[in-house]
């Protein structure tokens, strides 16, 4: 008990830096993922077919791979084209490694993006046909349609959506601490090696996640009810 | 002012239209009447290109639809459209609704925009409802709506889809005299329904389809009065039975 004690305010930086990875990895990957979502709805078939490949490639993938792709794979890339650089041209070296941070962001933002534009996708095509059609008959552009028309409606339908991948993701964070990224679950890795407090620790760990996963999913029924009598 | 030249509309193997041919003067009000899967709404919505037709050609105030380098957009600005099930913007008060296309695609101010807006509140006898949502207003209310959304576009034709179709009964004439007064102002019209009465009242010209042809066309006198048609015949009779 007394090791938990001690161990909390650790853990609960750990918790921060959780909560901190997960809201700039949804925000940017809300980003991705809008723009994903609409290109897999694009007349173009390139752009349908890019953002086919995006989704496909991250859905059907761990996320405990992406990570290691990006953390570890592309380094070894930039490298190999840096000291190509440097033998032909003699420039100095200067990249070693992408800060441990930036990796977690890039990874887990493109994850987010991935499962965003699904939710932006789904959310756009639940919207009735006939919005579409009123306002290209009044003469807007399909851009304009989507804009003032479909889009504000659609935002409405997916925050409920969206607060879910915020949770899933909050909890898939956990597989960053292979990185070292010393977010909760890493935190309390290194807390056990030093102490041997296996269950007492993973324990904690396991119940500040409960706490704020609770705590998202009633934000979420909250919104949800709010959106509804709202509509 | 719209002029159609053997049209035709095919949906994968199924036929819709097969060979449509007609002319729409100005001013006039043109009523289609027809079977169930006859290809009326089909047909109406080629006149504005959100079907798009198989082949044949759609001319409206001079400016063909299926050329190319025809924007249809600014031909859509022309040609205003009410839907059987009215399609309100749901997130947007009845106001809003109407100002939002002359703002955003006319141009306008909101100063203006409104402006126009009120007034055709006021036509529909709806003034007091400006600022209720589409959820708030009864069907009637809403479709009338919808026409004041059309006209604000100040468009130079309407085209309506069974406008009354999804109307409780009651509701039904509130939007049909709405439709009445726009013919007498001299708005040119063409109106798919199933409302015989308005058809016969309204109507400079009735066109029966059937099966994806017009197999009969005349005016309201003519086609209830004398139908030469055996399939009109039988349409009408059923219809009018009850």
């Amino acid at each position: 008990m007394e090791t938990v004690i001690h161990s909390l305010p650790v853990l609960l930086l750990g918790a921060v830096k959780t909560l901190q990875i997960t809201t700039i990895s949804v925000f940017i990957g809300c980003i991705l993922g809008l723009a994903a979502g609409l290109a897999r709805l694009s007349q173009r078939r390139i752009l349908r077919f890019l953002a086919t490949c995006y989704v496909d490639f991250i859905r059907g993938t761990p996320l405990l791979v992406q990570v290691v792709i990006v953390y570890f794979g592309i380094p070894q890339v930039l490298r190999e084209i840096q000291s190509y650089l440097v033998n032909a041209y003699g420039i100095t070296p200067f990249f070693k490694n992408i800060p441990v941070f930036l990796a977690a962001v890039i990874a887990c933002s493109l994850n987010s993006g991935a499962y965003v534009a699904e939710i932006f996708r789904a959310g756009i095509q639940s919207i009735d046909k006939g919005q579409m059609e009123a306002a290209r008959s009044l003469g807007m552009t399909h851009g304009q349609a989507m804009r003032y028309v479909i889009l504000p409606q659609a935002f409405k339908r997916v925050i409920p959506p969206l607060g879910n991948e915020f949770i899933a993701l909050l909890k898939d964070t956990s597989v960053l601490s292979v990185i070292g990224f010393e977010e909760l679950f890493r935190r309390g890795q290194l807390i056990v090696g030093a102490t041997y407090q296996a269950f007492q620790i993973y324990l904690t760990v396991a119940f500040i996640y409960l706490v704020m996963v609770i705590a998202f999913s009633r934000l979420v029924d909250y919104l949800e009810r709010r959106l509804k009598t709202g509509d | 002012m719209i002029e159609v030249k053997n049209l035709c509309k095919r949906f994968g193997r199924l036929e819709v239209l097969r060979g449509i041919n007609c002319y729409v003067a100005p001013r006039e009000v043109v009523v289609i009447i027809g079977p169930s899967g006859s290809g009326k709404s089909t047909f109406l919505r080629c006149l504005n290109f959100l079907e798009r037709p198989t082949s044949g050609e759609v001319i409206i105030d001079g400016v063909s639809l299926t050329d190319p380098k025809t924007d249809l957009n600014k031909v859509r600005q022309e040609v205003g459209m009410v839907f059987q099930r009215f399609n309100l913007f749901p997130h947007k008060t009845a106001l809003e609704n109407i100002i939002l296309a002359p703002m955003k695609v006319r141009g306008l101010s909101r100063k203006q925009a409104e402006e126009i807006a009120y007034s055709l509140l006021a036509k529909v006898g709806l003034s007091d409802k400006a600022h209720a949502y589409p959820d708030q207003l009864s069907g009637g209310q809403q479709q009338r709506v919808a026409i004041a959304r059309a006209l604000a576009m100040r468009p130079k034709v309407m085209l309506f889809d069974e406008p009354t179709s999804a109307l409780d009964p009651e509701m039904v004439g509130e939007v049909l005299a709405v439709m009445k007064d726009l013919a007498k102002e001299g708005m040119t019209m063409v109106v798919v329904t199933h409302e015989m009465g308005f058809a016969r009242e309204v109507g400079d010209r009735v066109l029966f389809m059937d099966e994806g042809r017009i197999l009969e066309e005349g005016p309201p006198g003519e086609v209830f009065g004398n139908p030469q048609n055996e399939r009109l015949r039988a349409f009408l009779s059923r219809v009018l039975k009850v």
